[in-house]
């Protein structure tokens, strides 16, 4: 009963998401668009599979500047988290500084890192670190701030010190949290490296889209735009299936009782 | 070595919160003799300060004056292992009942040396033998969630004693408890005492669980809080429910009640006047 009603959903969600693309292919259809102004789905899909080869270097540069990027705001993030969550003093002093600087466009960063390092991958790395941080931080820090008062009594009064609570309440406690946060942040990765790329790069996925949309190969574009999203959705969906294993123990109940 | 007659010493220790206009006075200057092994209950109206004096043992709060001596030490020194239970369980949601009260042992030496080679034979062993001994056997391996409240108090006791402490020190435990799963933990806490011989200091509103339980009752006044009743209670051990009905025992509860009810209503007459 209940895993025909899953599916059913499952299938409603299917269809309407092809409705979608539908939808806009006879929109196009119908009003004479120019391909030049909206390429049509079926288009793109053309594009992307006869361009594929010359795309292939462009998708890995992109996906692997990402990557990095997003591993070291990982690293960075846990570190502040930690630190913020756990010492006052950090707290008072480290996230008024945090805030400023997510506040600032990254845009507005990217030719200081190109100043810095020049162009190409290097800036694209650290335009993706700077972007994707922020969350981890935040979520980190509120999770270790929401540990029990009196489980903390309970170890101290053992003689626990503050690396014994964060290791063993504070950063299990704030994996839910931080899951969370990944899958906010690695999409933001990939928000930060097709900016660097476009400004300030000779390769990557928002260069091919920055050069394609100079010479008005407007399906390009949108094979970039298409071949994006399938990456953001495609690591979105493996931090879930990751999250579902590590932190099942936050969703629980019936589903593991069954189980 | 000779374990110190006394576990717990408290002369004329008084703890303020805040400082200056501001501060509160938790508690009285305070002198209290536990001897080791002992079981003492402390009831009062609420807000006397009972819980602080089980964070001053704890070392978790400082006296503002006076002593505070836990195990022939200042309680800085942590010369005396300490158990901790409180009345919201605070299992680890993410761990099984084994792994939760297991956990001390991660933390408290000389434990701590030997945990990775230990936590998957003897140290398991002893968890499973004392959630045996408290009528978890077969639970070990759940979840915190699928237990009922009870039980996670019943595990809870078993993570305050994991680590064979000295000294269990016990802030209503059975507070969100009902009268009948209260009662039979009382039976429980009462035979591991019997078998541990810990002393015992435990916060309570409930007095029929302070006379049951403790070998000793001190009575507090209402804020700033002080001790003004301290007597044996001399029942045999071990102790069941049905001594709960007879006359000595309802005396008892009735005299403690009544010392209750005197100190709230000093407490009051001082506020309206």
């Amino acid at each position: 009963m209940m895993a025909d009603l899953k599916l059913t959903q499952k299938l409603w969600s299917g269809g309407l998401i092809v409705l979608f693309f539908a939808g806009w292919e006879a929109f196009c259809l119908i009003s004479g668009m120019s391909d030049l102004i909206l390429p049509r789905p079926s288009q793109v899909i053309e594009t992307l599979i006869a361009r594929f080869p010359v795309l292939w270097p462009h998708i890995l540069q992109t996906l692997s500047t990402t990557m990095v990027g997003f591993a070291l705001g990982v690293a960075l993030g846990v570190f502040l988290g930690a630190m913020i969550g756990v010492s006052r003093v950090a707290y008072d002093t480290v996230y008024p500084l945090l805030i400023g600087f997510s506040s600032i466009p990254k845009v507005a960063v990217v030719p200081i890192f190109v100043l810095w390092f020049g162009s190409g991958t290097v800036p694209a790395v650290l335009t993706s670190l700077a972007i994707c941080f922020f969350p981890i931080v935040v979520n980190i820090a509120t999770g270790l701030a929401t540990t029990e008062p009196e489980l903390e009594d309970v170890l101290k009064a053992l003689g626990a010190s503050k690396m014994d609570i964060l290791w063993n309440v504070g950063l299990p406690r704030t994996m839910p949290f931080f899951f969370a946060s990944l899958k906010v942040a690695i999409t933001y990765a990939f928000v930060g490296t097709v900016l660097a790329e476009t400004v300030a790069s000779n390769r990557g996925i928002g260069n091919v889209m920055m050069s394609a949309s100079s010479n008005f190969d407007v399906p390009l574009v949108f094979a970039g735009l298409f071949i994006l999203a399938a990456l953001g959705v495609a690591l979105y969906v493996a931090f879930s299936l990751i999250e579902a294993r590590v932190t099942g123990w936050a969703t629980r109940k019936n589903d593991l009782v069954a189980a | 070595m000779p374990r110190p007659a006394l576990a717990v010493e408290l002369s004329q220790a008084s703890v303020t919160f805040g400082r200056g206009a501001n501060s509160v006075p938790a508690l009285a200057a305070t002198t209290l003799r536990i001897p080791d092994g002992e079981f003492v209950a402390l009831v009062g109206p609420s807000g006397c300060g009972k819980s602080t004096i089980l964070r001053l043992v704890s070392g978790l709060v400082q006296p503002s004056a006076g002593v505070v001596i836990v195990g022939g030490r200042e309680v800085a020194a942590k010369a005396l292992r300490i158990g901790m239970a409180f009345q919201n369980p605070t299992m680890l949601p993410w761990l099984t009942i084994e792994k939760n009260v297991m956990l001390p042992l991660k933390i408290v030496q000389p434990f701590r040396a030997a945990y990775r080679q230990k936590k998957r034979s003897e140290f398991r062993d002893k968890a499973h033998a004392l959630l045996a001994q408290v009528g978890l056997k077969g639970f070990a391996s759940r979840y915190p969630w699928q237990l009922s409240g009870g039980m996670l108090q019943r595990a809870n006791l078993c993570r305050a004693l994991i680590h064979e402490p000295r000294m269990l020190l016990l802030d209503e435990p059975f507070g969100a408890l009902d009268q009948f799963t209260r009662e039979e933990l009382w039976s429980i806490l009462q035979d591991l005492w019997l078998s541990y011989r810990p002393t015992v200091l435990l916060v309570t509103h409930d007095l029929r669980e302070a006379a049951f339980l403790a070998s000793r009752i001190c009575v507090m006044s209402a804020r700033p809080g002080r001790i003004i009743d301290d007597a044996p209670v001399a029942f045999q051990r071990p102790r069941n429910i049905a001594m709960t009905f007879e006359p000595d025992f309802v005396a008892l509860n009735q005299r403690l009640r009544e010392l209750i009810v005197d100190a709230r209503g000093a407490a009051q007459a001082e506020v309206s006047a």
